[in-house]
């Protein structure tokens, strides 16, 4: 594993969750049928969740709080993946994208449960036991959508339109693993691609971040919300 | 928000506390059972107030609303017993009705 | 059936009303009262899917993460409680897809305060505190609507919606007592949405002759649910330090409040799609059900 701090690792995971979260909660209101709204509202606010404990648990170390973490710095200071910063997407690039980023998540945390870092171990099984359901719903819609012709057209084109920002949510050397399972899955192979990785911010985060700070920037550092 | 001819209504039976009964909780449109389960889940237990559901076709209920009592067998409920007056009798007999 | 008929057995089905009789969703049921019925838990309906919109925007924005997380799940209650009303009118008859129709071409209606657009974080609060709280109001009353399956799902709407404005009362409060700014937030926004507000529990038709209470679909006439309202807000309002700019709002001696008489032209222009925001919501809505029109089309269509 690339050499990281502790911080920046739980910092990483934080900001992914947190903009996943966003992503997600922006159907809210607007998903295929209200049934599936519901659903994918929790999923969102599960993600959230999961990101509030992870800067909980960054912010002890750094001397801070989660929401400074998590909106008060710099947009070039995030490490988020791109693949979680691209705006709302239409519902199949939605699916194919819930469903690569449980897929490379799922990876990540098998790793982190077997860390010699209790806090971080046991923060990991809590998100994974969460993150069965995900998967199954994500799961479910891939199924689906591949079992009828304009579906399977439109989740192919997803899901290879957003490989290569798949292969970047992860490290490098778990990058293999991820194709193996994802090919595995879907039954075909997926394109040979160079991944876009963490720090190639696309563009889209600045845009975020300028909305998601507006309400709290207009009033000083520290007012209460 | 679509209401497809083949979206199959489930009937969603909640228990609140384990040892309570199910009840009738509402229903949920889906493809299938798959989804159903999911939407259920969300639907009736996303702030943890369900210990367990119960998820079934509609078209599997068989309702029964009609119940005839044609002769009137009273005998078969409690409103069909009226002790009071027997029993006032025999406690004036025995000397031990209450004042 | 027989004219002659079908009218003694719709007095029949009064009198069963009267008595407390409830009916459920196969019982028979005269035609005015279903039709009745099925066009107020629609509007209710379309009220819940269209109050998304106002505030759906403040997620991004929301200062916090339990912020976030809490309007999140306001608004995810409110889909919720959508998905519910329209199964209730599914079942007496009307598909949801039709409602849908009928709510995109302008054909049917919802309720005055979602056709008002949000401008600030204080509309945040305001609307989940005070729009929730009227709507309460409203929604108690409905326990006890002789429509068994209306009544037993608002039962968990009114639980639900205590939970939001317990958050809505948090949000105010948070900004009452920050900064100056802050707290003008909040002014401003009650400023305008306090005339949507005393509009929103409609004409005040004495309940003597409003059909809905005579069908004991509501319990309570328009004007009661209002003085319930001003009675259990205002003072709470008041003891905050905000100001109301009604220069007749007060409570009189026989603990009746008095107000200014609300434009009613206004009411009924609004909840017919003439407010401000009205046509961009609708348009949005239209927008957002084309895009996925291709799911409902082919994935749908082919049960497993």
């Amino acid at each position: 594993m690339p050499e990281r701090s502790r911080a920046d690792l739980l910092l990483e995971l934080a900001d992914d969750e947190l903009v996943i979260g966003w992503r997600n909660s922006e159907w809210t209101g607007i998903a295929p049928f209200l049934e599936e709204d519901v659903a994918f509202s929790s999923i969102a606010q599960n993600e959230i969740g999961h990101a509030r404990a992870l800067y909980e648990l960054a912010a002890e170390e750094l001397g801070s709080t989660a929401d400074e973490l998590a909106f008060d710095r710099s947009p070039g200071d995030y490490r988020c993946a791109p693949l979680v910063e691209l705006r709302r997407l239409e519902w199949a690039w939605t699916v194919a994208r819930h469903w690569l980023y449980e897929l490379a998540d799922e990876l990540r945390l098998e790793r982190l449960k077997a860390s010699g870092d209790p806090a971080v171990a046991g923060l990991a099984a809590k998100m994974d036991r969460e993150e069965t359901y995900h998967r199954l719903h994500a799961d479910m819609w891939v199924t689906r959508l591949l079992s009828v012709r304009e579906g399977r057209l439109r989740l192919d084109e997803a899901l290879d339109g957003l490989w290569p920002f798949a292969l970047g949510v992860l490290d490098e050397e778990l990058r293999p693993e991820l194709r193996r399972r994802a090919e595995a899955r879907l039954g075909r192979e997926l394109p040979d691609v160079d991944p876009v990785a963490r720090g190639d911010h696309v563009g889209e985060l600045a845009e975020l971040w300028e909305e998601m700070t507006s309400v709290r920037r207009s009033a000083p550092a520290g007012a209460q919300w | 928000m679509s209401e497809n001819a083949t979206d199959t209504v489930f009937e969603v039976f909640r228990q609140e506390r384990k040892g309570q009964p199910f009840q009738h909780a509402g229903s949920v449109l889906a493809p299938d059972l798959r989804f159903a389960e999911i939407y259920a889940r969300e639907q009736y237990g996303r702030r943890q107030e369900s210990s367990a559901l119960w998820l079934v076709r509609r078209d599997a209920i068989d309702e029964l609303s009609d119940f005839p009592d044609e002769f009137d067998l009273k005998y078969r409920r409690v409103d069909g017993y009226s002790i009071k007056a027997r029993l006032k009798e025999a406690r004036e007999r025995a000397g031990t009705q209450p004042s | 059936m027989e004219a002659e008929q079908v009218e003694s057995r719709a007095a029949e089905f009064l009198e069963y009303l009267e008595a407390g009789g409830l009916v459920e969703a196969h019982d028979w049921m005269p035609d005015e009262y279903r039709a009745r019925l099925r066009k107020f838990v629609e509007m209710h309906a379309n009220s819940e899917l269209m109050g998304v919109l106002p505030e759906r925007d403040w997620i991004l924005r929301a200062p916090t993460l339990q912020r976030k997380l809490a309007l999140t799940a306001k608004i995810q209650d409110e889909v919720g409680h959508a998905q519910l009303l329209y199964r209730v009118v599914a079942d007496l008859g009307k598909p949801r897809s039709a409602c849908l129709d009928d709510l995109l071409a302008g054909r049917s209606k919802f309720h005055n305060v979602f056709h008002y657009p949000t401008r600030t974080w204080g509309d945040v609060g305001v609307i989940a505190w005070l729009v929730d709280a009227a709507a309460i109001v409203s929604q108690k009353a409905l326990l006890k609507c002789s429509y068994a399956p209306y009544a037993r799902i608002m039962k968990k709407i009114c639980w639900e919606e205590s939970f939001h404005i317990l958050h809505g009362r948090d949000v105010v409060l948070a900004l009452v007592t920050g900064t100056p700014a802050q707290f003008e937030l909040v002014q401003e926004a009650l400023d305008r949405w306090w005339g949507p507000l005393l509009q929103f529990h409609g004409t005040p038709i004495p309940a003597s002759e409003d059909p809905m209470v005579r069908w004991r679909i509501k319990s309570q006439g328009n004007e009661a649910a209002r003085q319930e309202f001003l009675d259990g807000y205002v003072p709470q309002i008041l003891e905050l330090g905000l100001e109301l700019h009604d220069p007749k709002l007060r409570r009189n001696d026989e603990g009746v409040w008095e107000y200014t008489e609300p434009d009613w032209e206004e009411l009924k222009a609004v909840v017919s799609g003439h407010g401000p925001a009205s046509q961009e919501r609708l348009d949005f809505r239209r927008r957002s059900r084309a895009e996925i029109e291709w799911i409902g089309r082919t994935v749908l269509a082919e049960a497993a």
